[in-house]
């Protein structure tokens, strides 16, 4: 076996173990080194592993050699690869752009400790998105949560310690409710490799111990992804967090909790159920379309520009459920597809702001008046990312709406006011993206707070290299419509 | 008899459930949850869990209290009472419930040998595991080789954890020396130091302790127990020296540099095995090619991997004891 073979693997693996090594390391800037190293490292086998399931499918591993039900099983498909390809991208470039805005919030001496959990949060990541084995996703989802919350922990500001505090316990009962969930269907089928479960549940379809798990699963991961109403934990958690930490997690951590939702629903419980797939969606359309409209809502009123844009990653985790919801291979692609395109924007959004971080103590909207003027770089990307979040044509954020729009109008009566809710709610995404616009480049400077000149160049070339990736897969989306076609075409497939 | 053993021990548990939502002292409340988890341990152990039963009794009753009395020595003793939203927390609680119940209606009846889990996966183990990895503990198999990425993915956890505690409560790795007074947790709070009898019994308890941890360990292949288990048990030994003698006498037993050393080295030995069986031509993990022989390599594997759990687990749960011991000092 060649090394290539283990690419599933390794993708958890090089992170996982580095962590603890970067714990010892005590020379200023080698933590960081190492952690960069090995996050682009996994980055590297991300995009290897993307290029092996575009051309032969997906690619299963076996941990210890152990035949499938028996041992772990990995899996990569196509719905993989689109989600590894966003945590091993948003964890490298945040990691080499934020040397210096980290030094600013994390002190030095606890710099390890704070480069370890960032490995295990990533490690922990990916671990959930190869896992072919429910409780495999379990064992990382726990690994992933605890070093976010480390990571959102570290923040400069006290503040930070309550809201994690909050998050914790919501991802606490979140992660209880899908263990629940999963111990029931294994008492049920007696087996926890995903493809098994599929294939075994069948014959207890009917039963109410399924029908229990799949409603604990479904809202312990509602939980983890911050679906609408369950979503108190994130504004807060974003907001507190130091600001490469939240560019980091607002690009990629809801969006796993999502895939193993769509993943877990659609290839286990949906086909098997009856009248599933019915009420999954007629629950779903609702909250994805009351999330989307509360939240950009509550954004426009926001006066602080971290929250402003956490509540806007709630209204787009609705936008992704409302692709998911409409049940047709159209809607899911737009979803999955916005999975991708979301997180560049938010990404790059949550880049500039860092941008703007360190070089103004409070991002407050009165506090950036007239910023435009001395970061005129800065504010140009954060331009482009927000046109790129409102959905307009030519950048990422377009492709999704466009195939949001297009699925919605199949649907007839329904579709239309969906197509309604889509317009309004990118309407009032103009609003708040705006009112940042607004008071950056048309507020007066108070003489008092002068902002010190553009940002550090480092962090200035990855807000600029995230806001490009926007207008790049705004013109050539090839890549992820072909991975998120065909994720969508796998979940189903499966259905009658 | 079982049954009558398992309905006394499930309603002395919803007994103390209910107390310890009911106290409003969190001292009360701390010890209660140690009889809980050791009527937890008590029931794994009727239900023939034995590996389970002595990581909840380890775990569970033993650290996990030490660690409570420890946040407790930062806070106050008494809970403040909160008056809004009670009622919709206790909606929420007994819906849950309900639907739980609910869940159980369809449930196989327990010990039930036509269960769906004693039909797929389970025969197969049992069927496999003296021929393939040859020793008499299949749980050991299970947990050890068959699904060991499991359980590579819970030493991180644990380890996870250290990182997040030593993180947040902002202990200095190594350079400072603990004072021998003003140790709230383990002087002002226990103050068994000045107690003869518990110091006396105390001390002669510990080298049986670390001694059954070491027996655990080592003789996980062939009764209940292993890395995990022995690893909680050391840990508790060293924690009731600490608890006896002082929080700087057990650092200087165990120091803070040693600890970190066994954070560091049981992880990494556990994930070099998985290396090594790439290295070696098999896949993450696979410890056949680590002898000639597949089964003697799967014993070597098990034997090595469940050395590092055990040094990960009990450096971190040590690590996480004494950040909170030095935490009381400030």
């Amino acid at each position: 076996m060649t090394l290539t073979t283990h690419l599933p693997a390794l993708q958890v693996v090089v992170p996982m173990l580095t962590a603890p090594l970067v714990v010892l390391m005590r020379v200023p800037g080698l933590a960081w080194a190492t952690a960069a190293v090995a996050s682009f490292m996994a980055f590297i086998i991300a995009v290897s592993l993307t290029g092996a399931v575009l051309q032969g499918g997906s690619v299963i591993y076996l941990m210890g050699s152990w035949p499938a039900p028996y041992g772990i099983e990995l899996r990569v498909t196509s719905f993989s690869a689109l989600l590894l390809l966003i945590v091993t991208a948003a964890s490298t470039l945040t990691l080499l752009a934020g040397k210096r805005s980290i030094d600013a919030d994390v002190d030095p001496e606890q710099q390890p400790l704070f480069y370890a959990a960032w490995l295990l949060a990533v490690a922990g990541l990916a671990g959930i998105v190869v896992a072919g084995d429910a409780f495999n996703i379990f064992v990382f989802m726990e690994i992933a949560s605890l070093a976010s919350y480390v990571l959102i922990a570290a923040g400069p500001d006290r503040r930070a310690l309550p809201s994690v505090f909050k998050y914790l316990v919501m991802g606490t009962i979140g992660a209880t409710f899908y263990l629940i969930g999963v111990g029931l269907v294994y008492m049920m089928t007696g087996t926890l490799n995903l493809g098994d479960m599929e294939a075994r549940i069948q014959e207890v379809g009917d039963l109410r111990s399924i029908l229990v798990a799949a409603g604990f699963i479904t809202v312990g991961l509602a939980l983890k992804a911050a679906v609408f109403p369950l979503h108190a934990w994130l504004p807060s958690s974003y907001t507190y967090a130091p600001h490469m930490v939240t560019a980091f997690l607002a690009a990629c951590s809801t969006k796993v909790a999502l895939y193993v939702l769509l993943r877990f629903d659609f290839l286990v419980f949906q086909q098997n159920l009856p009248a599933h797939a019915v009420q999954f969606f007629i629950f779903l359309m609702p909250l994805a379309v009351l999330g989307v409209l509360v939240a950009s809502g509550v954004a426009m009123f926001e006066k602080d520009l971290k929250r402003l844009l956490a509540y806007s990653s709630v209204a787009q985790v609705g936008y992704i459920l409302l692709g998911a919801s409409l049940g047709s291979v159209m809607g899911l692609t737009g979803g999955i597809v916005h999975i991708f395109n979301h997180a560049l924007a938010k990404g790059a959004l949550f880049l500039a702001v860092a941008c703007l971080g360190a070089r103004i103590a409070q991002l407050q909207l009165k506090g950036i008046h007239g910023v435009a003027r001395h970061m005129p770089w800065t504010m140009a990307a954060f331009v482009v990312s927000g046109l790129s979040l409102i959905g307009v044509p030519g950048t990422a954020g377009f492709i999704s709406k466009w195939y949001l729009v297009s699925a919605a109008l199949q649907e007839g009566t329904v579709g239309l006011i969906l197509v309604a809710v889509v317009l309004v709610s990118s309407l009032m995404a103009v609003v708040y993206i705006w009112r940042v616009i607004e008071a950056a480049y048309f507020g007066a400077t108070p003489s008092s707070a002068k902002p010190a000149g553009e940002a550090p160049p480092a962090l200035l070339v990855a807000t600029w290299v995230a806001a490009l990736a926007n207008i790049y897969f705004g013109v050539d989306p090839s890549l992820p419509l072909t991975l998120s076609t065909q994720a969508a075409t796998t979940l189903l497939e499966h259905l009658p | 008899m079982v049954i009558l053993f398992a309905v006394f021990l499930l309603t002395l548990l919803a007994l103390t459930a209910v107390a310890i939502v009911r106290t409003e002292n969190l001292f009360v409340a701390v010890m209660l949850t140690g009889i809980f988890s050791l009527l937890m341990a008590a029931n794994f152990f009727v239900l023939d869990a034995a590996d389970v039963a002595l990581t909840e009794a380890a775990v569970g009753a033993g650290i996990s209290t030490v660690l409570f009395l420890g946040a407790l020595a930062l806070t106050a003793e008494h809970e403040r009472s909160v008056v809004s939203g009670r009622w919709l927390s206790m909606g929420i609680v007994v819906v849950t419930t309900l639907i739980l119940i609910y869940a159980t209606f369809d449930k196989p009846r327990l010990g039930d040998p036509r269960a769906p889990v004693h039909q797929h996966v389970a025969p197969w183990y049992l069927d496999q595991t003296p021929e393939l990895i040859g020793i008499p503990n299949v749980v050991t198999a299970v947990l050890g080789s068959f699904r060991g990425y499991d359980t590579l993915g819970e030493v991180f956890v644990v380890v996870t954890a250290c990182i997040g505690v030593l993180f947040i409560l902002g202990v200095r790795r190594g350079g400072y020396s603990p004072s021998p007074d003003g140790d709230r947790l383990t002087t002002a709070g226990s103050g068994l130091r000045h107690h003869l009898i518990p110091k006396v019994v105390g001390r002669l308890l510990i080298p049986f302790i670390v001694l059954f941890g070491l027996y655990v360990l080592f003789h996980g292949e062939y009764g209940p127990g292993g890395g995990f288990q022995a690893g909680a048990i050391i840990a508790t030994g060293i924690i009731l020296y600490a608890l006896l003698d002082g929080e700087a006498q057990a650092l200087k037993a165990v120091p803070r540099p040693v600890l970190m050393g066994m954070v560091v080295g049981g992880a990494t030995l556990y994930g070099a095995v998985g290396v090594a069986g790439i290295a070696l031509g098999g896949s993450f993990l696979d410890y056949s090619v680590l002898a000639d022989d597949p089964v003697k390599g799967q014993q070597l594997g098990i034997l090595i991997i469940e050395v590092g759990v055990g040094l990960a687990v009990c450096g971190s749960l040590l690590s996480i004891f004494h950040a909170f011991a030095a935490r009381g000092r400030h």
